[in-house]
């Protein structure tokens, strides 16, 4: 689901493929129907933007008829944890949970927590959506008391087991089919198929990719399939899990090793400046004093990362420099920091190996943000659209953009491409893989290695001397890498990660494992979760040990982080008392004669703790986690089925509507997200939905993804004649029948219209979209790819120009995977008269200047409704 | 078994007069785990340093390649099947589909169609093409068993005949058959007289527009003398290409089909892999889940020069008749 | 004198004596080969070195193996020893060669100033130069030492980033570093996108 595996990832489809020929079932559940659909066993079409709805159907399903796994139930997820008296639930509140606070948009979190806890989690959320304080969670969970009541049984009415089947018990198939348009036999298959292939012998994996996240509820979309899986039994084993597919080849490592605004490496936060002001109040932040878990060690984490940082100038006395960092205030994201390039607060922008102009939402606030500063650095190897939007962009034909007028200085510096350096990708099973150089890069083309190792050294030569407190953290910058290569200036980047893994800086060894990290500034690390990719010395990333010489686990190719293990929480792959749940499905077991963790992979266990270990009464730390609790990252050592904290948006999964939908929230008066991330301004108009009036004017369903012959932005792709003319020219795909109600022709022209712009494609028409049934009317859904711009061999006009900014709240991502629009045969308007044009749909939709999407929607509260 | 046959199984490079030949090498193309993301299109490209073939929007669903020719020695075709009656999908009323189709004249002819590619002329001929195949082409309609809208894929290949045509005509001697069995140009040799392009079955060779030469897939014939893998079999992700000793490959074929008939795809079918065919039996043969037709391929390919010999027989009577007319002629002034 | 040996190969060489004399009759296979087919060889073969890669295009991950010969790009395709990919790669790996190899490619630094309207050439050093530069100008014009309540913020927000996820760790590694170094808060990558 969310993903277009047999396109976006054709290799490891392979592993898809090669499951189905060995008898797997394959379920595709897509908007529309796609290359990977074309190989499933089953293809269930779903409206765009109702994934909830049907997996809360499925947890439905789960509930009532009992098929859940009780035993991994009752031993690792949080199924029978009491929750506060004070919950709330959206089936109470007609879609809000308990603690909203509607000026700012947020929750207090204190009711959703598990019962007797209630004080320990109050207050606002709003700093941490501001600064998406959900990705801090990708190596762990949130804080969370590992003391918590219980009821085995099940039976208490406020047990997490009883209040989730509460939550879900409207998602019938009926309202399931209501919802997405999913025929009730279709969503019935998929529930006796994934619960019938889970289980003690058989495990069901899911897979997602952007499909799912980019959404306004984009994290708990991921989150049904979590519940769903949790359920189920299929995580920590082989076979199960949720995979995402991530799209770029170290995507996963830019988040591990951030280039985030608030991220540090291994996901410490950066420092907020009113909760962080010194290091013992963002050191316990983190650590949280008397919880358990392995996250008790942080301090050694974040104490190691300041060494590798500053070096010897890192002391105990001066809390290791952490007044060196600088601090948030509230949302500094990728598009906030559009908006203030648009208000020119922001005077220089590096753009590296990325393509805001096309690959960015809204790319029409991009161009005018870059077109609105001081200087702009662009790293590629190609010529891309954001080079150029100041002498070939589509507000030069529109005249918002002139290009004597346009201040902008622009630097365009080659870039070497993959070939032509060395390092590490971490691809997206966590797997760190090691490349050798090839070739040297031609001409001016540099790494970005050399290109900021370079920069570096010349700020610092310009500022030697300086005495100003806020020079002290560059000049006192650990910044002396080893020279290597052809021109002798280039830094050796196996050096750079060998400070990633970390020093006992009392020996100079390189750390085995992150166990060795000392909050003392006795070792140095740049990324814990990194720590033992050169253990014993030896490049483990660099491994190449043939697959078909090793187990089908192959743990000597590359490496993965954590300690190179590669399914996390593989402890519940074993049952409580530490044997494999079946001989099929042996992964990770307790071996009883040498009393220690054994298996296929790295047992993300405690290596001697026994399955019947319980901790004392006052443990914290490593010491509490009991024998059975297989998911050792969470306070509470176990899986979430309802997360009373870590989500800005609720303890569990809601249905909400996209914030542009032509249809109105059949469960809920909310419409949509109550807690979505909102640029509230003129130039980032919001289609009206319902309850509002004049959706209709944008009467259409809209979703983008890529095809297999391009590449996001398209700079790798359309700029390759092999691969540009696989796909030469941008279309847009219509169902017959929607051909037919707006006299589309196959292969005319077309163009769609948002309140943002209108773009042009042409048309293919094709069965492979089919128009839904939405309670009693026909719901059209049109798909775009979104790679095309301006440049390279072949052009078009950018699908994500059309695309407006909503963001989920907990890491703010845009929700470029739904929106609502018009489509028109022929071609759009060219030049001013396109302005003029969009601003008649807007006006027509009653979209003034001065208009404000309505956020609450509840029925209790319906002066936000009808306007 | 015959030496230096027109026609009927055989041995080609044996018959070629290869003394102690490796074992014959083919392509087996499963499009049933097919996943059309063209790389073997592109991998043969990089590997072989073929031109690109014209950026051109289509419309034959994902295919913009078209067809084979000189600059495009791999193709993937792309097949979008409708569900058939009973469908489950909650669509708009049926009468809306019709009126679609029946309305929705676009006037834009359907892709280039290539001369060599029988997909897009049989697109062409229903009145209700909407420039993808919806409802005419064969096995569209008809067995009622498939519910299921179904959108098939295949790569489509040169399929080195047993038998092949285009050698058998060629004048210069640049087509030739490989030790392995295979039909490769010979580049340095190509005059590009043509006389390939209407003998091949397949209508898969072609000549290039800038130096006249005829171009096809040549198996890679110099990867393997050296034992690799043809660059489009190495990077299939699905190994829907496979690569091999075609009697290996033959075997697994038929394991394969017999396992798809099994699971219910009772329109599954081998194609090329019968020795008794027009050309012998290909080099480069499917797997079908539908009629031949339906990819664009033809139903019963035929070598032209299969009745070579019987029209050398006829050729020689007629000499024989001329001169025996003409003998006569002479004889007769002599009267 | 008559070269006896070279005129026999000579003939021998001839495709009609082949032909007319060898197994091959008609002349379809081994009569027909020209010395181009026989001396052929998988340009690989030829390699100076090979480097072992990683595909650039999605987080899939598939190994690549790089053929290099005289400093240039020969051929790149899939590693068979990868326990991920098994060799095979999609349209975008195998398009690699072009990728790396392309004349499309821009490999001199271009510079477009204020106002102006075509890009100009420039040289690495000076741009390096420049662009240091404009970082310290733009972050002393941005620079906030503290909020209004007397907190520290230490930072500027005058200075913006967006890459990394087609990066290597390493290099988001010192980029980060850099950045927090300096103050620059506000960087980004395709993560958030």
């Amino acid at each position: 689901m969310g993903s277009n595996m047999a396109e976006a990832h054709p290799v490891g489809f392979q592993w898809v493929v090669e499951a189905k020929l060995r008898g797997a079932k394959v379920i595709h559940i897509d908007p529309r129907f796609t290359r990977t659909s074309a190989l499933a066993h089953t293809f269930v079409p779903v409206r765009a933007g109702a994934d909830i709805a049907i997996l809360g159907g499925v947890i439905n399903y789960i509930l009532t008829n009992e098929k859940d796994f009780r035993e991994y139930v009752l031993a690792y997820t949080n199924a029978s944890t009491l929750v506060s008296e004070d919950f709330r639930d959206t089936e109470d509140l007609d879609g809000l949970f308990s603690g909203y606070d509607p000026e700012t948009n947020t929750y207090d979190q204190s009711s959703w927590a598990y019962q007797g806890h209630e004080e320990e989690l109050g207050g606002t959320t709003h700093t941490e959506r501001e600064t998406a304080a959900g990705l801090q969670q990708e190596s762990h969970g949130p804080p969370i008391p590992g003391d918590v009541a219980r009821d085995d049984t099940l039976q208490d009415p406020r047990c997490v087991y009883q209040v989730l089947k509460r939550h879900y018990a409207r998602y019938t198939p009926e309202v399931v089919a209501q919802i997405c348009g999913v025929p009730e036999e279709k969503f019935l298959e998929v529930c006796e198929a994934w619960t019938r292939n889970s289980g003690r012998e058989r495990t069901t994996a899911l897979v997602y990719s952007v499909g799912w996240t980019q959404h306004s509820v984009g994290v708990q979309y991921i989150r049904t399939g979590a519940i769903i899986q949790l359920l189920l039994g299929n995580m920590g084993r082989p076979g199960g899990g949720v995979m995402a597919l991530r799209g770029h080849a170290s995507i996963q490592g830019s988040t591990d090793i951030p280039t985030l605004f608030n991220l540090l490496p291994g996901y410490l936060p950066m420092p907020t400046y009113d909760q962080h002001e010194t290091f013992r109040e963002w050191v316990d932040s983190i650590r949280h004093p008397g919880q358990k878990g392995f996250w008790a060690n942080a301090e050694a984490y974040a104490v190691s990362l300041l060494k590798s940082y500053f070096g010897d100038a890192a002391t105990a006395e001066n809390d290791w420099g952490y007044g060196w960092l600088p601090r948030m205030t509230g949302d500094h994201g990728t598009y906030q920091q559009v908006m203030d390039m648009i208000d020119g607060k922001i005077k220089g922008y590096f753009l590296l190996g990325q393509n805001p102009a096309v690959g960015s939402a809204h790319g029409r606030a991009q161009r005018l943000g870059m077109a609105n500063l001081d200087w702009l650095v662009v790293r590629d190897p190609y010529m891309i659209e954001s080079a150029t939007f100041w002498k070939s962009g589509p507000e030069i034909a529109t005249g918002e953009i002139k290009t004597e007028e346009c201040r902008t200085e622009v630097f365009f510096m080659p870039a070497a491409s993959y070939a032509e350096k060395e390092g590490t990708f971490t691809q997206t099973q966590r797997m760190l893989q090691w490349r050798e150089q090839a070739v040297e890069p031609p001409g001016d083309a540099r790494s970005e290695l050399w290109f900021f190792f370079h920069l570096g050294r010349r700020i610092r030569e310009r500022l030697a001397g300086s005495t100003l407190p806020r020079d002290e953290g560059i000049l006192k910058l650990a910044w002396d890498y080893p020279m290597h290569g052809a021109r002798g200036d280039e830094p050796d980047a196996a050096e750079v990660l060998k400070e990633i893994n970390g020093y006992d800086l009392t020996t100079g060894q390189l750390l085995t494992t992150f166990n060795q990290m000392k909050p003392d500034g006795s070792t140095s690390g740049g990324c814990w979760i990194y720590t033992g990719v050169f253990a014993d010395g030896v490049n483990q990333a660099a491994r190449r040990r043939p697959g078909q010489e090793q187990s089908w686990v192959a743990p000597e190719w590359g490496w993965a982080w954590p300690a190179n293990r590669r399914i996390l929480y593989n402890r519940a792959s074993a049952d409580p008392d530490g044997r494999p749940w079946s001989e099929r499905k042996a992964y990770v077991w307790w071996d009883t004669e040498n009393n220690e963790w054994t298996g296929h992979d790295v047992p993300d266990f405690e290596k001697t703790k026994p399955p019947s270990y319980r901790p004392p009464e006052d443990a914290t730390g490593v010491q509490a986690i009991s024998g059975d609790d297989a998911f050792i990252m969470q306070g509470d050592g176990k899986g979430w089925l309802y997360a009373p904290s870590g989500l800005i948006d609720g303890p569990m999964p809601t249905h909400y509507e996209p914030a542009e939908s032509p249809a109105r929230n059949p469960l809920y008066g909310q419409q949509a997200n109550p807690t979505r991330k909102v640029y509230d301004r003129p130039d980032n108009l919001t289609n009206p939905s319902p309850p509002e009036r004049h959706s209709e004017i944008y009467p259409y369903v809209f979703t983008t993804s890529r095809l297999t012959e391009h590449h996001t932005a398209g700079g790798m792709s359309r700029q390759l004649p092999y691969l540009a003319e696989l796909q030469p020219e941008m279309f847009v795909e219509v169902s017959p029948q929607l051909a037919a109600e707006r006299g589309l022709h196959h292969l005319g022209w077309a163009h769609v219209i948002t309140a943002r712009t209108a773009i042009e494609a042409r048309v293919l028409v094709t069965d492979r979209l089919v128009p839904l049934r939405i309670e009693d009317r026909t719901i059209h859904q049109i798909w775009l790819p979104y790679h095309w711009g301006n440049e390279g061999v072949v052009t078009g006009d950018s699908a994500n120009d059309l695309v407006g900014l909503a963001l989920d709240p907990n890491v703010l991502i845009q929700e470029s995977k739904v929106g609502t629009c018009d489509i028109q045969p022929g071609r759009r308007p060219i030049g001013p008269a396109l302005l003029r044009y969009v601003a008649d749909y807007q006006q027509r939709a009653g979209l003034a200047p001065d208009h404000h999407t309505p956020i609450v929607t509840t029925s209790e509260d319906g002066n936000h409704g009808e306007q | 078994m015959a030496s230096n046959s027109l026609f009927g199984p055989i041995d080609p490079a044996t018959d070629a007069g290869y003394e102690a030949a490796p074992p014959r090498m083919g392509f087996f193309t499963d499009t049933s785990v097919c996943i059309g993301c063209k790389a073997c299109e592109v991998a043969c490209k990089e590997w072989n340093l073929v031109p690109d073939d014209g950026f051109n929007l289509l419309g034959q669903s994902y295919d913009n390649t078209g067809g084979l020719s000189a600059n495009s020695w791999r193709h993937v075709a792309f097949i979008e099947q409708p569900a058939r009656a009973h469908t489950t999908m909650p669509a708009a009323p049926q009468s809306n589909v019709a009126a679609a189709r029946t309305d929705v004249r676009t006037g834009t002819e359907p892709g280039i169609g290539p001369a060599v590619d029988a997909l897009a002329a049989a697109g062409t001929a229903g009145p209700e093409f909407l420039g993808m195949p919806m409802s005419d082409l064969p096995g569209r309609s008809g067995d009622g068993e498939r519910t299921d809208f179904r959108w098939l894929m295949m790569s489509n290949v040169c399929k080195h005949c047993t038998h092949a045509g285009c050698l058998d005509v060629c004048p210069t001697g640049s087509l030739f058959r490989t030790e392995f069995g295979t039909v490769v140009v010979q580049e340095d040799i190509c005059n590009g007289c043509g006389y390939c392009i209407p003998a091949c079955p397949y209508g898969v060779i072609d000549r290039r527009q800038d130096d006249g030469r005829a171009w096809k897939c040549t198996l890679c014939y110099d990867r393997l003398g050296d034992g690799l893998t043809p660059a489009c079999a190495k990077a299939c992700p699905t190994e829907s290409i496979q690569f091999g000793e075609l009697d290996v490959l033959r075997e697994r074929a038929d394991a394969r089909l017999a396992t798809l008939q099994e699971q219910g795809e009772t329109t599954a079918r081998l194609y090329g892999e019968d020795q008794g065919d027009g050309v012998g039996g290909d080099g480069a043969f499917f797997l079908l889940l539908d009629e031949p037709e339906v990819y664009g391929l033809p139903p019963d390919p035929e070598v032209a020069t299969k009745y070579l010999p019987d029209m050398w027989k006829r050729a020689g009577l007629a000499a024989l008749g001329m001169v025996a007319s003409a003998v006569v002629a002479f004889a007769g002034r002599r009267r | 004198m008559v070269d006896l040996v070279g005129v026999k190969t000579w003939i021998e060489g001839w495709p009609v004596y082949r032909q007319l004399t060898g197994t091959d009759p008609l002349g379809r296979g081994a009569a027909a080969q020209s010395p181009r087919s026989k001396a052929l060889s998988p340009r690989t073969e030829e390699a100076d070195s090979v480097a072992k890669s990683i595909c650039p295009y999605c987080a899939v991950g598939c190994g690549q193996r790089i053929f290099v010969k005289d400093g240039k790009v020969i051929q790149i395709e899939g590693d068979p020893d990868s326990p991920i990919s098994r060799g095979r790669l999609c349209p975008k790996g195998s398009a690699s060669k072009s990728l790396v190899t392309s004349d499309r490619r821009v490999n001199n630094v271009l510079y477009r100033r204020p106002y102006g309207t075509e890009w100009e050439s420039l040289d690495l050093e000076t741009a390096m130069d420049m662009i240091a530069d404009r970082v310290l100008t733009a972050r002393n014009q941005t620079w906030e030492d503290n909020a209004e309540d007397g907190r520290p913020l230490n930072r500027t927000l005058g200075i913006s980033s967006l890459g990394g996820a087609t990066l290597d760790n390493e290099e988001n590694y010192i980029i980060k570093k850099l950045f927090t170094a300096i103050g620059a808060l506000q960087i980004e990558n395709q993560a958030r996108i």
